[in-house]
């Protein structure tokens, strides 16, 4: 190896490196490698078995979360998708105006407060208004999701509205495409990739939600998080292990995607 | 010359008009995003200022009569029979156990983020996209899930108590669990993918020749990296810092899971105020100090970023 005459080698930073990835990975595989442990422990392994994955399967429990966590994180990655994707139009498509940076710091307040802050005020809020009206339901945490997800969706959103060419837009509008017909047939398919990575990270974000699911979720609104926050405070079962795999998994898929993406946006500038 | 000042009316007057309807498309477009904001995120932040100068209700939620009670009690204990106030530190011990914890998790996940961020921003371009991907990987994974993970490994019964015992080095396990420790190591665990990405982000756009030159001058390895390399990086390592400090002092999941009852954190303590204590008024004051306490470190930050004029944003 050269490596001692690289000018940019610093001693023992690869060895870091493969602690830290190490140290971010360990864990996890401990978890996985249980839930496929045939016994009820998940230290002392036994033999391969796929029983706990089953058990998950059929538990109602489990049932009835992931459809509430499907259903709030679906909703809300709809909604925060469209108003993001209004509002990045707003921030990157139009003259600079008096209160731009106000409305950046609006959308992106979600991101300055300590979770644990805004879901307590959440809290207050919701039951103000449930005492004022009587009106209950799942709309109260769909809207919560729905508001801390926008930031996450206008991140990618925005970012590639920056980084398109304004001269394919100026072309439409040269050649006499009226506004709506430019957006639609170019600014709109051009900025799909960043949409597209904005919705699944709405996703993402809503699907992994604890805290604020934890303060504003009323009786029957269990979404999956919370059902495994329980479990464990209860103790530890190799079933958690098979759940928390799955649930990973889904989070490594859409990473990837969200990854290869964002790999596409950049080999496309080169 | 009347006819150029009707041009100048006609045109000011059109120029209005279309500034007028760009304010009114700006405005629909803008409005659902900015209102959900401000209806879940802004408003409620001005009652809890509210309901902590409020008295508690006898079944949670408030009584509307003024009293800065909640803020004496972070301080302050009132005995119960003459209402004399006596200094305690029980809840001070909570902040400050927070804020350890908060700068403790900060510079860990500096030493071990930064080598990592800058051996990654060397590696060639193939190789240094799976590395990112590995540590994109856990930044966007459960954190609920990650941390019980944290759980599963350091348990009485976990891997690290049993492999120790294997090798001899201890006899009976040595409880880890419930400790600052953990919730420490957890917090690292959390968010160290926070502090590698932004570090990297500014060492990529590093100059090499700026490094070739120092060595040229018989500069050492330690000093390119001390006078060259770390003070180039500084916007990022001011990004990561403050990206991991801002969730590890309002940190909720990683402290209920991995310090039991024992090591309690801020957000932990609000989350008391409104389940088992019943007391809005207190969870609220306590939510609010928090937050000070978190707007003073971004400002902190803004200001030492603008002050070198390395703001991007």
């Amino acid at each position: 190896m050269t490596k001692t005459t690289d000018l940019r080698y610093q001693p023992g930073f690869s060895l870091i490196t493969w602690f830290c990835i190490a140290f971010l990975y360990a864990p996890i595989a401990v978890l996985v490698w249980f839930s496929f442990n045939q016994n009820r422990s998940v230290t002392v392994w036994t033999e391969f078995s796929l029983d706990w994955y089953v058990k998950a399967w059929h538990n109602e429990g489990i049932q009835n979360a992931a459809l509430v966590s499907l259903e709030v994180a679906v909703i809300a990655m709809i909604l925060s998708t469209i108003m993001a994707t209004m509002a990045a139009l707003v921030t990157t498509r139009t003259a600079p105006y008096r209160g731009l940076n106000l409305s950046v710091a609006v959308i992106n307040q979600p991101l300055m407060v300590p979770e644990v802050v805004t879901a307590v005020a959440t809290l207050i809020f919701f039951a103000i208004i449930k005492q004022a009206t009587g009106v209950t339901g799942i709309g109260y945490l769909i809207a919560a999701h729905t508001a801390f997800c926008i930031p996450f969706a206008y991140m990618p959103i925005r970012a590639r509205l920056e980084d398109m060419d304004l001269s394919l837009e100026q072309a439409g509008a040269d050649l006499y495409a009226p506004p709506f017909k430019v957006f639609r047939r170019i600014t709109l398919p051009l900025m799909m990739p960043g949409i597209l990575a904005g919705a699944m990270l709405a996703f993402i974000v809503s699907l992994d939600d604890v805290i604020i699911t934890l303060f504003v979720a009323g009786p029957g609104e269990t979404t999956l998080p919370i059902y495994i926050l329980g479990q464990i405070r209860r103790g530890v079962t190799p079933e958690i292990n098979a759940v928390s795999t799955v649930f990973l998994g889904i989070s490594v898929i859409l990473v990837t995607f969200i990854f290869l993406f964002g790999k596409g946006k950049n080999l496309g500038k080169q | 010359m009347p006819a150029q000042s009707t041009t100048h009316t006609l045109l000011s007057a059109s120029v209005v008009a279309e500034e007028k309807r760009q304010r009114h498309k700006r405005f629909s477009l803008l409005a659902p995003g900015i209102l959900t904001i401000f209806c879940i995120g802004i408003m409620p932040l001005s009652i809890v200022l509210i309901y902590s100068v409020l008295e508690p209700g006898d079944y949670g939620g408030v009584s509307w009569v003024l009293s800065f009670d909640a803020y004496v009690q972070l301080l302050f204990e009132e005995d119960i029979f003459d209402e004399t106030l006596t200094f305690t530190t029980s809840f001070l011990q909570i902040f400050l156990r927070s804020i350890g914890l908060g700068l403790f998790t900060t510079i860990a996940c500096l030493l071990i983020g930064f080598p990592t961020a800058y051996f990654i921003a060397t590696q060639p371009v193939k190789r240094r996209n799976v590395w990112l991907f590995l540590i994109t990987i856990p930044f966007w994974t459960n954190l609920l899930i990650r941390t019980y993970a944290m759980l599963l490994i350091l348990r009485d019964q976990g891997v690290v108590n049993l492999s120790l015992i294997k090798i001899g080095l201890i006899d009976k396990a040595i409880p880890i669990l419930y400790t600052d420790f953990a919730v420490g190591l957890g917090l690292v665990y959390a968010y160290l993918p926070f502090m590698v990405l932004p570090i990297y982000a500014s060492l990529e756009k590093l100059d090499f020749r700026l490094v070739e030159a120092s060595y040229d001058l018989y500069a050492t390895r330690f000093k390119v990296l001390k006078r060259i390399i770390i003070p180039l990086a500084k916007p990022g390592i001011a990004a990561g810092c403050i990206l991991v400090l801002i969730p590890s002092l309002g940190a909720f999941i990683t402290p209920a899971i991995l310090g039991g009852g024992k090591s309690l954190m801020i957000g932990n303590l609000i989350s008391l105020q409104f389940g088992q204590a019943r007391n809005w008024p207190f969870g609220s004051a306590i939510a609010l100090v928090l937050m000070v306490i978190v707007m003073l470190s971004l400002l902190t930050y803004l200001r030492s970023s603008a002050r070198k004029g390395l703001t991007h944003d």
